[in-house]
């Protein structure tokens, strides 16, 4: 009998110290803010609003909705995009079978974005009333075209489809929708504000629709990502010999790449472009919990979650009552970690 | 046991455009439970075969693993009958040698599903009769040459399938791990009743292991038989372009000497 871990004894651990960051993190977000009640009251009325639980907390009404509704869904929508983000990025890099590939850097972000400026260009009175809002829909079209455009220039590099290649054909994607989109708004510049403040998001002012909007997608390309864990670590041994194991791999390649796609344009839909989450928490995660995409995946996802709500945190209190960008907090911490990473692999071989 | 026929098996491969026949109508019969080892120059199709019947690329005529046609299974089902140990194996840095056994159990694993505790101690099992215990705690990428070709044949052991695909499996082994390897794959062959079809370029070695050897050369077959039959000088020289010798020992075993022409 051999007496060691089989791979999943042991990660059981790491989903409870992810969930109860994510608790904390939640908490936290909820806490802190530039006005509002004083931080430790706000824990209290949470309790209070159990039910069987009454407590006073001190809180009047003008607090709770400046907790309820200002706070509360915009660190809800962080959770989301941090969540969403890592776990594409984490998907991304294992069917790509390439560690330096996040949405950002594979176009899709770009293109989700060009997606949104073509529907706000054209449909100027605001599509937010329909049935169905076309813009996240146009943000997942165009980030799936980015993504294979991408994919495609990327593997006809004289054959050779290095981790480099990619990465500069992800380059090359974005420029040209960045391109593109820049060119569309100098022909209509009345939509220029409507735009940029999509660019950079609106996490600041996230309100529960925000969060409703997003959430079915979330939901749905989680879902989809997480049940692959096991394949893409079939994968890991390559196309090859993944399919000698049984793998239907271009199956696999494609079902992961849109449903990664899918969530990646919807939170950017909300959030805006948030650079790097998709590299800095699965690598991180990977440095704790090994490499097993069974681990990896949902560890990304959680921590993902708690990452963007406290990256979210200084930008409220830092230049207060401005708000500093949240991408800029992430491409602060992340441009040095995605230049250790590259060290580390260059050191590797 | 199980058998497998090649009906006039072809493959083409079109890298640009331009299209390359890599093997031209292979047929063979080989018995449950059989060695047959294909032989040849580089480029003479023998991974074709292989790779064709892995699954890997498309071919023309037919293989039949006892009597049905392996081309209508789906790659599940496939897997589940042959497995396929490629020339160079891709050991990801950072797996574990028992996640990397584990990966055998793939075909036996439904779509969305996690291994059976069932799975886990087959693996187990396999990990302890092939000596592999300190190996399946370890990096896979820490390995040398033989402790990873020992990890990947555990891998296919834990596939299960009775036919087994070997794609040069000593080509980056020294003589001792060599040796070691192939006996590991004729100890399992006998235990499992294992057919086995691979490819070699030591043709002494692959002489000694197999029941049967055929010569493939531009991707026709052009010589079959026993070693014996198949490892002749004049063959040889023929279709490698070489100049050997070949001995025949006491115990009848064929071995193949390079030899220099005198005055060279």
């Amino acid at each position: 009998m051999i007496a060691q871990a089989h791979p999943g004894t042991g990660h059981r651990w790491w989903i409870t110290a992810g969930v109860v960051a994510l608790g904390c993190a939640l908490l936290a977000g909820v806490m802190i803010g530039p006005a509002g009640p004083p931080a430790w009251r706000v824990p209290l009325e949470f309790m209070d609003r159990l039910p069987w639980v009454t407590l006073d907390s001190g809180l009047d009404a003008a607090d709770w909705a400046i907790v309820w509704h200002i706070r509360a869904p915009r660190v809800v929508l962080a959770a989301l995009v941090g969540a969403t983000l890592s776990l594409a990025g984490a998907s991304y890099q294992g069917v790509f079978r390439n560690p330096l590939v996040d949405p950002y850097l594979l176009g899709v972000a770009a293109g989700a974005g060009l997606g949104a400026t073509v529907v706000i260009t054209v449909n100027r009175a605001g599509s937010s009333s329909w049935w169905i809002d076309p813009l996240p829909l146009a943000a997942f079209i165009c980030g799936l075209a980015a993504v294979i455009l991408t994919y495609a220039v990327g593997s006809t590099v004289r054959g050779e489809r290095t981790a480099t290649t990619l990465v500069l054909a992800g380059v090359a994607v974005t420029s040209l929708a960045t391109a593109i989109q820049t060119f569309l708004l100098q022909r209509n510049s009345e939509v220029l504000r409507q735009v940029y403040s999509w660019i950079l998001g609106r996490l600041s002012t996230a309100t529960w629709a925000d969060v409703r909007l997003v959430l079915p997608y979330v939901i749905l390309s989680s879902v989809a990502l997480l049940l692959h864990r096991r394949l893409l670590d079939v994968l890991r041994v390559g196309d090859e010999e993944a399919s000698a194991l049984g793998v239907d791999v271009a199956r696999v390649r494609v079902v992961v790449v849109v449903a990664a796609t899918l969530g990646t344009a919807a939170v950017v839909a909300v959030s805006g472009l948030i650079g790097f989450v998709g590299i800095i928490v699965p690598h991180a995660a990977r440095l704790i919990v090994g490499t097993s995409y069974r681990i990896v995946l949902p560890v990304s996802f959680l921590f993902g979650a708690a990452f963007l709500i406290v990256a979210d945190i200084p930008g409220r209190i830092l230049d207060r009552p401005a708000e500093t960008p949240i991408g800029v907090v992430t491409a602060f911490l992340g441009a040095p970690f995605f230049l250790l990473v590259l060290r580390a692999r260059r050191a590797h071989g | 046991m199980t058998s497998v026929r090649f009906d006039a098996v072809g493959v083409r491969y079109r890298p640009d455009g331009e299209s390359r026949e890599a093997l031209r109508a292979f047929s063979a019969d080989v018995r449950p439970g059989e060695w047959l080892c294909l032989i040849g120059p580089n480029g003479a199709g023998k991974s074709s075969l292989l790779r064709a019947t892995a699954g890997l690329v498309a071919h023309s005529g037919s293989i039949l693993v006892d009597g049905s046609p392996l081309a209508s299974r789906s790659s599940r089902r496939r897997a589940q009958l042959v497995a396929y140990v490629p020339q160079a194996p891709v050991l990801p840095a950072g797996m574990t040698g028992l996640e990397y056994v584990l990966l055998g159990r793939n075909p036996f694993v439904a779509h969305f599903s996690r291994e059976s505790s069932l799975d886990h101690t087959m693996v187990d099992d396999v990990i302890e009769r092939l000596d592999l215990a300190e190996l399946a705690r370890r990096d896979v990428e820490t390995l040398s040459g033989g402790e990873r070709q020992r990890l990947v044949i555990a891998r296919a052991v834990a596939q299960e399938a009775p036919i087994l695909l070997l794609d040069e499996p000593t080509s980056a082994l020294d003589i001792g791990h060599q040796q070691q390897a192939l006996e590991l794959v004729d100890r399992l062959r006998r235990e499992h009743g294992l057919t086995v079809v691979s490819a070699m370029h030591d043709l002494t070695l692959a002489g000694i292991y197999s029941d049967r050897l055929m010569l493939l050369h531009e991707g026709a077959t052009v010589a079959a038989g026993a070693a014996e039959e198949v490892l002749r000088p004049e063959t040889l020289g023929e279709f490698y372009g070489v100049n050997v010798r070949v001995h025949r020992e006491l115990d009848g075993t064929i071995v193949v000497v390079p030899h220099r022409a005198s005055g060279a």
